[in-house]
């Protein structure tokens, strides 16, 4: 972990912009949005024009605005469940590392059955099995996603407890509490905080697909991946509308992993550029 | 090394075995009373007891869950609750459907990505290495759909080169099936291509970075031999492992792929399933997709441990 | 000077540049005659590795060569293509590292490996390559020399793969050869073995070599010529001998006395024969199932200096584990200032904990780098003795002032300090809680000669000031002397010797102990000449 100044690159000052544009809509995007949600307003699929600078949908609303609506869901929904997976898969990891022996025999074991199955596979048995709705899509993948989290923090903490400074910290007699947080999570925040990154865009993408299917979000509330689905049939008419929606989730995805990529980059080293 | 391969398999059995506890009991105990679950607002006592006595809910769960996973060991998968077949017979033919888009795609895919992520190794900090980088960046961020459509868009609707659904039938001609199936194996190989790059890329650094790969250079190899006799070997066990975890993310993308272009595989059978709560459906699927998945898995892993060569040439013992 | 014919390699104002930059070398100038081995000395920093590597026309981690000219048999090198440059390594020019294992391709044959560079070279056909390649075994006295090739690296020993790394280097035939620390991964024993065979093999062959060490002793019983290196710069070249006998620069003085004062005894001991503070009772322990330590016993005194040596394998470092707590008996007693002792550090009490402190080897890692030193040293101070605010403030500065850095340093963190000063940091620490004993495991071994000195005169001056006990861990015999006043051998998990460390090293009793004794490098020249003779007769 070299120095905390970074140079900033072209790419990261991309990513950089494009989250705090996704962050000024995910905080206050039905107060930018010029219409109301379920305003009918022409005919539907109209193309793009100055009042309705995206056009208009599948129903003849405005596609800006619901974007704008739908902001919340689609992003809130991902940072809840990322939230729910890291506070759930850091604490028991760590536990794990530290602990050793039965404990984490018995943890890693489980995340390893569950993680024998695709998480797409996993979460769809669920939503067979309780139905979809927000608390179930928010707990579910946190929950499995967790299991991610759990193999990094667990990994990590290993290795910064096997370290040194962490034996003599322990042969001083120093309790849990102290080797968690004054040992363990300070030099294991760097790489937890790029996964906070990959992770999160890994669960965007999930739920938008998860809504794409008909399976994540459900009508009346409606997010980007739903939006897609929505006006999925225009593509065939020649029409752009479902790709708006669709290119928002790109570019928040693109924003965050340009950053995570900035953040992870120059751990290796290079060698024999001059041979 | 035998040894080796006996426990993986043995692993293997084991992980197949949880699995089939898991989907038994996320289908079957998640819910409570399934039966309800099932039927949801629609739900007559009548009705009730009828979904109760088809799905034999009156026995207690671990007798069920037995003579489910005995009949599911003959091959005998239940029978659809929306339409009163045998899964297996509606199963089967999907999952080979399925399989043939996969493999498709990953014939397409894997070498590219390989072959691409090897050369930004060996060319690093290259032009070409950091245009790689940044194109790989953006495709892992587009979702399935989006390049899905753009490309209907471009290539069917504008221009009319390939067929926006991908419609295919029995007794179909081999190169229609091509025709047909041509636009969703591009949007998977585009999803794939980036990951296994990257992380191919990542693999020969780290083989790169080793001091024999220098010790090579000043033995006067050139760069193309020092890569192809001495990194590529050594990377190709992490390089297999790179491609057995990105099969996960093949069957992700192929699911939404399949929701794009309507293709008749086991993707789109199982979020129909999930949509209309038909549980056995959902436990085949469930079970056939985590089956191959662990299946792939761990060929990956046989191979990479056939590749290991202080597994292959064990130490001879020293006098 | 040498006739220009006679030159093999020749380097004319040599400066090499980091990619940030920073000068790695500057102003080097140096003539290889054919069979001559020149000695490049120094600390790390020193920049003697990039040298070796520039001789090769090749730049490590993008380092570049800036400036000067290097002449290999004729051939310029900076100013010539790559394909030039690939054509002389391996052939005309060829490298030796330090490790290794590290070095040879773990997926190919020996063989494979070592005939590589002639076969692709061009300078020999295959079959010829192989036959050359058995005269070397043989000359490196290899076991089995006919098979040898077709192992794997993974299933030799470590002086062996040693042995065949050079094999491979001289198996094109070079003119040169660059031997970066070739034996300082090797135990002591095998050192010399590895030493002699690659002296008489350069020898035989008329091979010229620069030869890379840290180790005075090392390469005077190698190098015609010795150079002398500080952070890229030469301080002084000439013949070993007078180099040795009479070093004109101060640096290359100090280096040399201090490698001499680590062969003279340590002085009488001053505060020895307190209470029995340590003793171990006839102590079994090992890892699942292995028995690492077997039946060792011995007992330490207050104000005492114990060392316990050592090859790799003895073990010394389990030793050391154990009595921190860290690994239980499996059988026998161990007893503290006259109590029975815990055997895991998680049973112990807070006053035994205290009373046993430990120093680590690598300072790098025993070090949190998200703590400043401040924190660092302060903990102890509060955890086992409650002390805050100014109390802890004017501690604190006392300790910084006890391992000699100034009240500043506080605020820094460990990554802005360098070796020999985290050293210190990890002393301080083990200082704050005022313990009985300090656990010392080869806390000198990851330092260069001066900075390890430096640590040592601290360790002995707190022993002095505060009375300090120390278990000593070292596979360093120079150490030893210096420090101790009483010496443990292990061999293979069992103690081989325990006498005062004068009478130790005067009349040493055990078969071990003098093999291990006698394989220390001294700083004549003739010295390995003499221990060969001694050992073949």
């Amino acid at each position: 972990m070299a120095g905390t100044t970074r140079k900033f690159t072209l790419t990261s000052w991309i990513g950089l912009a494009l989250i705090a544009a996704n962050l000024v809509i995910f905080l206050a995007g039905p107060l930018l949005a010029p219409y109301g949600l379920e305003e009918t307003l022409g005919t539907p699929f109209a193309a793009p024009s100055a009042e309705h600078p995206l056009g208009l949908d599948q129903n003849g609303r405005d596609m800006l605005s619901r974007m704008l609506y739908g902001a919340q869901l689609s992003i809130g929904v991902s940072l809840l469940a990322v939230g729910l997976s890291f506070s759930i898969g850091v604490p028991l990891g760590v536990l794990a590392a530290i602990r050793g022996g039965v404990t984490d025999i018995a943890m890693s074991r489980t995340v390893d059955a569950i993680m024998s199955v695709p998480v797409l596979i996993s979460a769809l048995v669920v939503l067979q099995a309780l139905g979809s709705s927000l608390p179930v899509l928010i707990i579910t993948i946190g929950l499995l996603d967790s299991t991610r989290v759990f193999r990094l923090a667990r990994i990590l903490a290993q290795g910064i407890n096997a370290m040194e400074y962490a034996e003599v910290a322990r042969l001083r007699g120093e309790g849990l509490v102290w080797m968690i947080r004054k040992e363990i999570l300070p030099n294991a925040m760097p790489p937890l905080v790029a996964e906070f990154g990959l992770r999160f865009c890994f669960t965007f993408l999930f739920v938008a697909g998860l809504s794409y299917l008909g399976l994540g979000v459900q009508p009346p509330f409606a997010d980007w991946g739903g939006m897609v689905r929505d006006n999925q049939q225009g593509i065939l008419y020649g029409l752009y509308a479902p790709l708006f929606p669709a290119a928002a989730i790109a570019l928040l995805t693109i924003g965050v992993n340009l950053v995570v990529d900035w953040l992870l980059a120059g751990r290796t080293t290079v060698q024999g550029e001059n041979r | 090394m035998t040894r080796v391969v006996l426990v993986r398999l043995g692993w293997g059995l084991l992980t197949l075995w949880i699995v089939s506890v898991l989907v038994f009991a996320g289908t079957e105990i998640l819910p409570g009373d399934v039966a309800a679950a099932i039927l949801g607002q629609n739900a007559t006592p009548e009705s009730l007891a009828a979904l109760r006595e088809t799905l034999g809910l009156d026995v207690p769960a671990v007798q069920r869950y037995f003579s489910w996973l005995a009949n599911f060991v003959r091959g005998d998968l239940g029978q659809s609750l929306t339409n009163r077949q045998p899964v297996a017979d509606l199963l089967w033919p999907r999952f080979w459907n399925t399989m043939a888009l996969a493999a498709y795609a990953a014939a397409v895919s894997l070498p590219l990505a390989v072959t691409l992520g090897i050369l930004s190794a060996v060319w690093r900090g290259s032009v070409f290495d950091r245009a790689a980088n940044v194109v790989a960046l953006a495709t892992v961020s587009l979702p399935e759909y989006f390049l899905g459509l753009l490309l209907i868009l471009l290539l069917s609707v504008h221009t009319g080169l390939l067929p926006s659904l991908a419609d295919t039938y029995d007794g179909m001609g081999f190169l229609a099936w091509l025709k047909a199936t041509t636009l969703p194996m591009i949007v998977l190989t585009l999803v794939t291509v980036a990951q296994v790059m990257r992380m191919t890329r990542t693999a020969v650094l780290a083989v790169m970075d080793q001091p024999y790969i220098e010790m090579n250079y000043l033995k006067g190899l050139p760069n193309s031999r020092v890569v192809l006799r001495h990194a590529v070997p050594n990377a190709a066990a992490p390089i297999i492992n790179v491609v057995a975890f990105n099969i996960a993310y093949l069957i992700t993308g192929v699911v939404l792929v399949e929701a794009v272009f309507n293709y008749n595989g086991l993707g789109r059978f199982m979020v129909d399933a999930v949509s209309k709560r038909d549980l056995p459906m959902v436990q085949g699927a469930a079970m056939v997709f985590a089956a191959a998945y662990i299946l792939l898995n761990m060929m990956a892993d046989i191979g990479a441990i056939a590749l290991n060569p202080r597994l292959r040439h064990p130490r001879i013992s020293e006098s | 000077m040498t006739e220009v014919a006679d030159r093999v390699l020749s380097i004319r104002d040599l400066r090499v540049v980091a990619p940030n930059g920073a000068v790695l070398v500057d102003g080097i100038s140096l003539d290889l005659k054919r069979g001559e081995v020149l000695g490049l000395i120094g600390e790390s920093g020193a920049g003697k590795s990039t040298i070796g590597l520039a001789a090769m026309g090749y730049g490590r981690g993008g380092c570049r060569i800036a400036g000067g000219q290097i002449t290999l048999t004729g051939t310029e090198l900076t100013q010539s293509g790559k394909s030039v440059r690939e054509a002389m390594r391996g052939a005309r020019i060829a490298y030796v590292a330090q490790s290794a294992a590290a070095a040879f391709d773990p997926s190919m044959r020996l063989d494979r490996q070592i005939i590589e560079a002639p076969v692709q070279h061009g300078v020999m056909t295959a079959p010829e390559a192989r036959a050359w390649m058995l005269e070397l075994f043989r000359a490196l006295q290899l076991p089995n020399p006919e098979s040898f090739g077709l192992r794997y690296p993974h299933q030799v020993s470590g002086g062996q793969l040693q042995r065949a790394m050079m094999a491979m280097a001289m198996a094109a035939k070079p003119d040169v050869l660059v031997l970066d620390e070739p034996t300082t991964a090797l135990d002591v024993t095998t050192q010399i073995e590895v030493l002699a065979l690659l002296r008489d093999t350069m020898r035989r062959y008329g091979t010229s070599a620069l030869y890379i060490t840290h180790d005075l002793a090392v390469v005077a019983q190698i190098a015609d010529r010795l150079m002398v290196l500080r952070h890229g710069k030469e301080v002084e070249t000439g013949a070993t001998g007078e180099v040795l006998q009479a070093p004109k620069a101060d640096y290359t003085r100090r280096l040399v006395a201090e490698r001499e004062g680590s062969l003279r005894p340590a002085r009488g001991s001053q505060k020895a024969g307190g209470e029995v503070l340590l003793a171990l009772d006839r102590v079994s322990a090992g890892y699942s199932g292995l028995t690492i330590l077997n039946d060792v016993s011995l007992s330490l005194r207050r104000g005492e200096t114990l060392a316990v040596v050592g090859e790799s394998g003895s073990g010394k470092s389990t030793l050391a584990r154990l009595v921190a707590g860290l690994l239980s008996p499996a059988a026998g007693r161990v007893t503290f200032a006259g109590r029975a002792l815990e055997g895991s550090y998680r049973k112990r009490g807070i006053a035994d904990l205290k009373a046993i402190q430990m120093i680590y080897q690598l300072p790098d890692v025993a070090l949190n780098p998200r703590q400043s030193v401040g924190e660092t040293i302060a903990r102890p101070l509060t955890f086992y003795r409650g002390l805050k605010g100014t109390a802890l403030r004017d501690e604190l500065r006392q300790l910084l002032a006890l391992i000699g850095l100034p009240d500043d340093f506080a605020d820094r963190l460990p990554g802005a300090l360098s070796g020999g000063q985290k050293q210190r940091v990890c002393i301080a620490r083990a200082l704050a809680a005022q313990p009985d004993l300090l656990i010392c495991d080869e806390v000198t071994s990851a330092l260069d000669p001066l900075i390890a000195e430096d640590i040592l005169n601290l360790l002995r001056k707190l022993q002095d000031e505060l009375g300090m006990t120390y278990l000593f861990i070292t596979h360093d015999l120079s150490v030893v002397r210096r420090l101790a006043e009483r010496t443990v051998v292990m061999q293979k998990g069992r103690i081989v010797e325990d006498r005062p460390t004068a009478d130790l090293f005067q009349t040493p009793q055990a078969a071990y102990t003098r093999t291990l004794l006698e394989s220390v490098p001294e700083l004549r020249q003739d010295w390995l000449d003499d221990i060969m003779a001694r050992r073949a007769r």
